[in-house]
C-alpha cells in the first residue's frame, strides 16, 4: 500500500488557501452572471455591504440595552413588545421584523442559538459571527449550554438555570444582561460601552466598570 | 428535512471558534456573498422559506465541510438554476448563453436603504383563533417530512408547556415548497432539558422553540 504522505500540514496550509481563491471565484463568476442578466444591480451589493459593515451592528443592541438598565418603563415596554420598543429607537429592518428580548437574572440566564440555520437578530447585532452559524456552537448550545458557557469563560453559579431559546421561527431574540454592579449613577452611553455582542446572545456577561474605561 | 442542518444535540464538531465584535469578514468574497445572495432574495424569486430549504438540501458532507456563506452561494446557484434565471451551464461557465428571464424587481443602490429598513415582516392575520394558551401541556407530533420543516429532530414527540403566543405567521413548510403562506399560530414551546436529554441533564435548565400550531398536539 502507498504510505501517506509524511506530513501534510503545509499541504493543508496550501490546500486551504486554494479554497479560499476557489470561492473568490466562484462568487465573482455568480455575481458577474447575475449582474449581465439583469437581476441584480452591483452598486446595491456595495450599498449592502456597507450597512452592515459600517452602520447595523451590535451598539444598535447596546443602545438598547443601556436604555433598558437606566429607564424602567422602557425596559418593561422592551420585555412586553420588544418591536416596538426596540422600532422607537430608530432600530428596525431585515431580521430584526418580529422581536423578543429576554431578561437574565440571578436565577435564570437565557442563552439564544439557532440549530437549524443562523436567524440572529441582524437589527441590533448585525451579522452573526462566524461561531454563531457553525456547527460546534449549533449542535451543543441547547444539549451543553454550561459546557458553552465554560468555553466562553462564563461560569455560573450551579444554582442559575439556562434557558435556551432556538430560533426555530420568525421570532428574534435578543438578550438583557445583567446590569454590572458598580455602575450606579453611569450614563446611558457610558452603560452602553459594558454591553458586548456576546452578553446579548447570552454566551457573555456584560463588562465590569472598571473593565470599560480602558 | 432530516438534513445536516439540524444540529441540535449532535455531538463531535470540536471547539468554538470564538472572534471579536468587530471581526465582520474573512475575505472579501464573503462580503459579495452576502450582499449577492440579499440582492437576489430582494427580486422576490424565492421566499425565505425556500432559500433555506435550498441550503439544507446540500448533500451532507457538503454541507459540514462548508462554511456559512458557502452554503448561501452553493443554495443561491442551486435556486437561480431551479427557478430557470440561469442555466447550470451558465454557472459552470460563468458566461451568459441564454435571455433573461423576467423577474418581478430589481434592488437599486439607492433603494437598499429603505429596503433593508422596511424587511420582511411574515407576520399575518391569523383565519381562526389559536388552539392553545399559555400554560397548557402539548406534545410535538413526530413528523419527518421530506420537505422544509422547522421542527428540530430533538423536539420531536416531546412534551412541553405554552410559554408564549406570537400570533399567526406564514408557515414555512407550506411556503418552501409553492403551497402559498397558509399563515398558523406560532407559539413559544419550553421543554425540561430533562424531557430532551434525560436523567443527566441538569434538573432546572430548559429549552424552547418556536413552534407552528401544527407541529402541536394536546398532551
Amino acid at each position: 500500500m502507498d504510505e501517506p504522505p509524511p506530513d501534510n500540514h503545509d499541504h493543508d496550509h496550501a490546500h486551504a488557501d486554494n479554497h479560499l481563491s476557489e470561492m473568490d471565484l466562484r462568487v465573482r463568476a455568480l455575481e458577474s452572471l447575475l449582474v449581465e442578466k439583469g437581476y441584480v444591480d452591483p452598486g446595491a451589493i456595495d450599498a449592502i455591504v456597507e450597512t452592515y459593515e459600517t452602520k447595523v451592528g451590535p451598539r444598535n443592541g447596546a443602545a438598547v440595552v443601556a436604555k433598558a438598565w437606566s429607564d424602567p418603563a422602557f425596559r418593561d415596554w422592551l420585555l412586553r413588545d420588544a418591536t416596538a420598543a426596540i422600532a422607537s429607537l430608530g432600530f428596525t429592518g431585515r431580521q430584526g421584523e418580529h422581536m423578543v428580548a429576554v431578561e437574565n437574572s440571578a436565577d435564570e440566564h437565557n442563552l439564544v442559538v439557532c440549530t437549524l440555520c443562523s436567524c440572529y437578530p441582524w437589527s441590533v447585532l448585525g451579522l452573526p459571527p462566524t461561531w454563531y452559524k457553525s456547527p460546534p456552537y449549533r449542535s451543543r448550545a441547547v444539549i451543553d449550554p454550561r459546557g458553552v458557557l465554560a468555553e466562553f469563560g462564563v461560569t455560573l453559579p450551579a444554582a442559575t438555570r439556562i434557558r435556551v431559546w432556538d430560533s426555530t421561527a420568525e421570532l428574534r431574540y435578543l438578550v438583557v444582561p445583567r446590569r454590572p454592579e458598580g455602575s450606579e449613577g453611569m450614563s446611558e452611553e457610558a452603560l452602553a460601552a459594558l454591553v458586548t455582542r456576546d452578553s446579548m446572545i447570552g454566551v457573555g456577561l456584560a463588562r465590569q466598570p472598571s473593565e470599560a474605561t480602558s | 428535512m432530516n438534513g445536516a442542518q439540524d444540529l441540535g444535540g449532535m455531538m463531535g464538531f470540536g471547539a468554538i471558534a470564538t472572534e471579536p465584535e468587530d471581526h465582520r469578514f474573512h475575505a472579501e468574497w464573503e462580503k459579495r456573498a452576502m450582499g449577492l445572495t440579499i440582492a437576489m432574495g430582494a427580486t422576490g424569486s424565492w421566499s425565505i422559506d425556500a432559500s433555506r430549504h435550498a441550503r439544507e438540501s446540500l448533500d451532507p458532507a457538503d454541507y459540514l465541510s462548508s462554511s456559512y456563506y458557502e452554503i448561501w452561494i452553493k443554495g443561491l446557484e442551486r435556486l437561480s438554476v431551479a427557478q430557470g434565471l440561469v442555466t447550470q451551464e451558465e454557472v459552470d461557465h460563468g458566461r451568459v448563453a441564454t435571455a433573461p428571464a423576467p423577474i418581478k424587481r430589481v434592488l437599486r443602490r439607492d433603494d437598499v436603504a429603505a429596503v433593508l429598513a422596511r424587511g420582511s415582516p411574515c407576520d399575518r392575520p391569523a383565519t381562526a383563533a389559536a388552539v392553545f394558551k399559555p400554560g397548557d401541556q402539548v406534545r410535538t407530533r413526530n413528523i419527518n417530512p421530506m420537505g422544509h420543516t422547522r421542527l428540530p429532530r430533538y423536539a420531536r414527540a416531546k412534551k412541553g408547556v405554552i410559554d408564549r403566543v406570537h400570533g399567526a405567521f406564514v408557515f414555512p413548510d407550506a411556503n418552501a415548497h409553492g403551497g402559498g403562506e397558509q399563515p398558523q399560530w406560532v407559539y413559544t414551546v419550553r421543554f425540561s432539558a430533562r424531557q430532551l436529554w434525560g436523567e443527566a441533564a441538569e434538573a432546572g435548565h430548559s429549552v424552547s422553540i418556536d413552534a407552528w400550531e401544527s407541529y402541536l398536539e394536546r398532551a
